[in-house]
This record gives structure tokens, sequence and C-alpha cells, in this order.
């Protein structure tokens, strides 16, 4: 059993839109549907700084707090995931969300919702692994093959990592060091398993 | 004159190797890199700073949604406990005042003659909103709370089809109720205007318990307090409900958090309070419903809770008659 987390390694982000077009690609989302985005700030700046974002599989997850039809469930490896059968399109998930992850296709008469879609960590959905109900509904489940997600796969910088928390921080961790934080700017209050990175910290 | 020239070239090219060399300053680029993006970058990060992205979908250039937590905490931890409350609560108390003071019965026998109060025009219109009002006080308050108790009960299959009828019909029979409720509060109002009449009828408070008789004209106090939390409440229902109706305008998720929040509050406190009007206006008063029903009231009950309108329908047929 993991915990599996995203982490989008800011200093070494470029820009360049390779893991959106992975995952556009490998779960073949609809038009207008963005599981992935990246986002510049301060663009053309000298410090200009990207991060790529999709739903971060939260711990205490506000999508499934607020859910009016509690269509979400957590897997035992920590992901985030949503039976689309039961969801109507209320858009809660979304106002809840830290990342807007949550996405809505095809604006339906007086801009009704269709059924919410977001990232699934490439773990595919409720139905039976790799039938095709779970290939047109949610995408791909390359967890089940024992593979991580392809927008990390695929990332050219390995800016953005997935995979068990413990892990992740690890290289984080050990990049941090490298950079010139002697502690590694963790957090005081972090665990390992929550991946509590204090960017704040001065350098030791 | 060449010799200068060789010189001049020479020097460029050493100043070409040295230079870089200079810039380097032997910190590795990682190391370099990691000068940016401070601990003020991830400030403005959390404070919702916006940024630029490929993405097309609404408001995708924000990365952390700040509001987000404050609607979740609000709507989970407040709204929903105190609607629970509100609305329990409120039922709780009508059930325990039916089963200790009963039915407000009529002080004399009916007189069999009956008088108009609601046109046919009046009964449509509250119909028409009445049933509007519990279909989608149903269908929200399954959408708040339905979870916690329908879910279980149904099933995955069945809860599924309940929810996307409960969405659907909130939706689509959301914007007729907003016209009926309209359409009554102007057709109303005239007969909700307070006056010193109400002011007595409060202090009695409203001859609830026991047998004294405050005065009311055509509407009482109590009556005309629900019209103008029907009027308030049901005003801002709308309107947030309306913006959360039609995602197609583009409001912006912090916008449809607030409207979510009104419209969950306004419409808890408005269910409650129509417990009490149901109350009232079927098991609480012997004689109500049927001014609703059938437009006509009996001159007993009229005399007993509307006593000035009543004089007034009186003095009216006298001089209709001379
Ligand atoms: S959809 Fe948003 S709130 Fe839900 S787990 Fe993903 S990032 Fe968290
Ligand atoms: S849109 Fe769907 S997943 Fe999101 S909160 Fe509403 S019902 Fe749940």
């Amino acid at each position: 059993m993991a915990n599996m987390k995203f982490l989008c390694d800011s200093k070494r982000c470029i820009e360049c839109n390779g893991c959106v077009t992975a995952c556009k690609n490998e779960n073949e989302v609809e038009w207008g549907v963005n599981r992935r985005r990246v986002v510049t700030v301060n663009d053309g700046l000298p410090d200009e700084t990207s991060i790529s974002v999709a739903c971060m599989h939260c711990s205490d997850a506000p999508c499934m707090a607020v859910c009016p039809t509690d269509c979400f469930y957590k897997t035992d490896d920590g992901i985030v995931l949503h039976n689309k059968d039961a969801c109507i399109g209320c858009g809660y998930c979304l106002f809840a969300c830290p990342f807007g992850a949550p996405q809505f296709p095809s604006k339906s008469s007086f801009g009704e919702r269709g059924k919410m879609d977001k990232c699934t960590f490439c773990a595919g959905g409720p139905e039976e692994d790799h039938s095709p109900e779970e290939k047109a509904k949610y995408g791909a489940n390359r967890i089940a093959e024992g593979k991580l997600p392809m927008c990390a796969e695929m990332c050219s910088t390995k800016a953005l990592l997935a995979g068990d928390a413990d892990k992740v921080s690890d290289i984080f961790r050990e990049r941090v060091i490298y950079r010139g934080h002697a502690d590694g700017a963790w957090a005081s209050n972090g665990s390992a398993e929550e991946l509590a990175y204090d960017a704040a910290q001065p350098k030791a | 004159m060449q010799i200068k020239l060789l010189l001049k070239l020479a020097a460029l090219l050493i100043s070409l190797i040295i230079l870089p060399v200079k810039a380097e300053d032997s910190v590795p680029s990682e190391q370099r890199v990691a000068a940016f993006a401070g601990a003020e970058y991830w400030q403005v990060i959390r404070q919702g700073e916006n940024g630029t992205t490929q993405s097309s979908t609404a408001e995708a250039g924000n990365l952390i949604n700040v509001q987000g937590d404050y609607w979740r905490y609000w709507r989970n931890q407040w709204i929903t406990p105190a609607g629970a409350f509100a609305v329990g609560g409120t039922l709780g108390l009508l059930a325990i005042f039916y089963l200790i003071v009963g039915q407000k019965k009529l002080d004399a026998p009916r007189s069999g003659n009956t008088i108009q109060r609601w046109s046919r025009l009046d009964r449509a219109n509250h119909w028409t909103v009445a049933i509007l009002f519990i279909i989608l006080g149903i269908s929200g308050l399954s959408l708040l709370y339905g979870k916690f108790v329908l879910k279980s009960v149904m099933g995955d299959g069945l809860w599924a089809s309940y929810m996307l009828a409960c969405k659907l019909a909130h939706n689509y029979l959301g914007p007729l109720f907003v016209l009926g409720l309209l359409l009554m509060i102007l057709r109303w109002m005239k007969h909700n205007v307070f006056n010193r009449t109400d002011l007595t009828w409060f202090i009695k408070g409203g001859g609830i318990i026991g047998n004294a008789h405050p005065s009311a004209g055509y509407m009482n106090g109590g009556e005309k307090i629900w019209f103008w939390l029907l009027t308030l409440f049901g005003i801002a229902v709308c309107v947030s409900g309306l913006i959360l109706d039609f995602p197609n305008f583009d409001q912006v998720r912090n916008t449809m958090q607030w409207a979510n929040l009104v419209h969950a509050a306004g419409s808890l406190i408005l269910i409650a309070a129509s417990l009490g009007h149901i109350y009232i206006g079927t098991l609480g008063t012997e004689g109500a419903l049927e001014g609703m029903t059938t437009g006509q009231v009996d001159e007993t009950w009229a005399k007993q809770h509307h006593d000035l309108w009543y004089q007034e329908v009186k003095a009216r047929e006298a001089k209709d008659t001379v």
C-alpha cells in the first residue's frame, strides 16, 4: 500500500506542456477538458516560474467532503477517484477544490454541466480494470499495470514526480539539499507522508 | 597596422573564452535557479495568484482556489448542521405544540354561510408556488442531506437516478418557481402592509394559546411576517438560484460559492418557516384550509380569526344591497 502523490518541482518545470499532452493522449479526454495544465507566474520576467497542476489527490479531499452524491472514493493507494454514474454535474467539487482540478465537458442547454472529469492518477475508475467502459469514462489505468501516471513518466526535466509520497519526497529532498538547504527545507510539522516542504524557510 | 589588428583580435578571442567562465562562477545551474521563486513566490501562490496557461478552462490561470476552503467550511460546518437543527427543531416544536395545545377549534358552530376569501387566480398562484416549493424543498434537502440518510437506504443505482432526478427537477422547476413567487409577491403585497392592529396582535401573541382573539384584518400579523419572510429570503434564494442554475454566463467560482451559501441558508430558513405555515394552515386551525382550497370560508371562522376583515366584507355587502 502506498500513498500516491504528485509533486512538481518548480525549479525544473520549463513549461513545455509535455505532461498536458501526455495526459490528453493517454486518457483520450474530451475536447475542452484539461485534466492537467501548466501555470506560469511572472511570465517573461527573470523569475518566471512554472508549475504543472492537476488533481493532487488530497489527503482530506475537499471535493469528497462537499459532493452531494458522495460519489468520490479513495483507493488503497490514496488516489481520489469518482464514480461518473452517480455524478450529477453540480460543480460543487470545483467550488471546493484548491487546484481547479474538476473539469466539466459538454455544455448542454443553459450551460448545464456534464459529468465531472478529472485526473485519475492514471488509475481508471470503479469499473472493471481495463474494461472498455472504464477506458471510455475514465481513460487509462496504468496503476493496475504497475505503472505510474503518464504525465510524470513523460516529463522531460523530471520536474513532475509521481509516486509514493516517501519516494517522491526523498528525491525532492535530495534536490533541495543539493541546491543549498542543508536540512532539506523540511517543514518542522511535516511528515514524509504528507510532503510538507516549507519553501518559506531560509537557507541553512 | 596589421599587428594592431591581430592584437585586437587576440584580445577579443581571449575575452570570449574568459567571460563565460567568469559568469558561471563555477556554481551549478540548479543552485543558481534555486535563487528565484522563494518565500514570497509561494506566499502569493497561496493567496491565489494568477498566472498564464495554455488551458482554456475558466480560471485555469489560478493555481490555488483560496476561497474554496472557506466555502467548504461554511457549507459543511455551519449551514449543514444549522439547517438540520432549524428544520428538525421546527418540526419537533410543532409536534410538541400539537400534542399539548392541539388544534385551534372554531369557537362557535359553523354558521353555514361562507364568504369569498381567495379568488381562483389567488388559489392557482398559491398552489403552483406551494407545489413547486415542496418539490424544490425535497430535492434541495436531498442535495444537502441525502448522502447522510438516503444513500445507504437506496443502494447505488437508485441513489444515482434519484439524485439526478433531484438535480434536474431543481434546475428546471426553479425558474418557474421564481415566476410564480414574483407574481404572488406583487399581487399580495397590498394585503401585507403592517399597521397598528398588527402591533396589538403581536403583543397578544396572535392568540395562539388560550382564548384571546386579537383583532385582525384580511391578513393577521403572523401571515404578514410569513409574507415578508417569503419576499425577503425568497428573492435572495431566487437570485442566488439563478446564478447557480446558469453557469453559461462564465460566473467565477467565488460568485457561485457565495450564491450557494445564500441559497442554502435562505432556503433552509424558508423551509423551517414553511413548516409553521403549513401546520397553521392545515392541522393547526379548524376551517383554515378550505379558504385556500375552495376559496370560501365559514363566517364563524372569519369572525374569529379576521374580525376586522369580516366587518369590512359585511359593510360592503350592506352598501351593495342598499
Ligand atoms: S479534485 Fe481537487 S479537492 Fe479533489 S482530490 Fe483532487 S485536488 Fe483535491
Ligand atoms: S459535479 Fe459530480 S463529482 Fe462534483 S460534486 Fe457534483 S456530483 Fe460530485
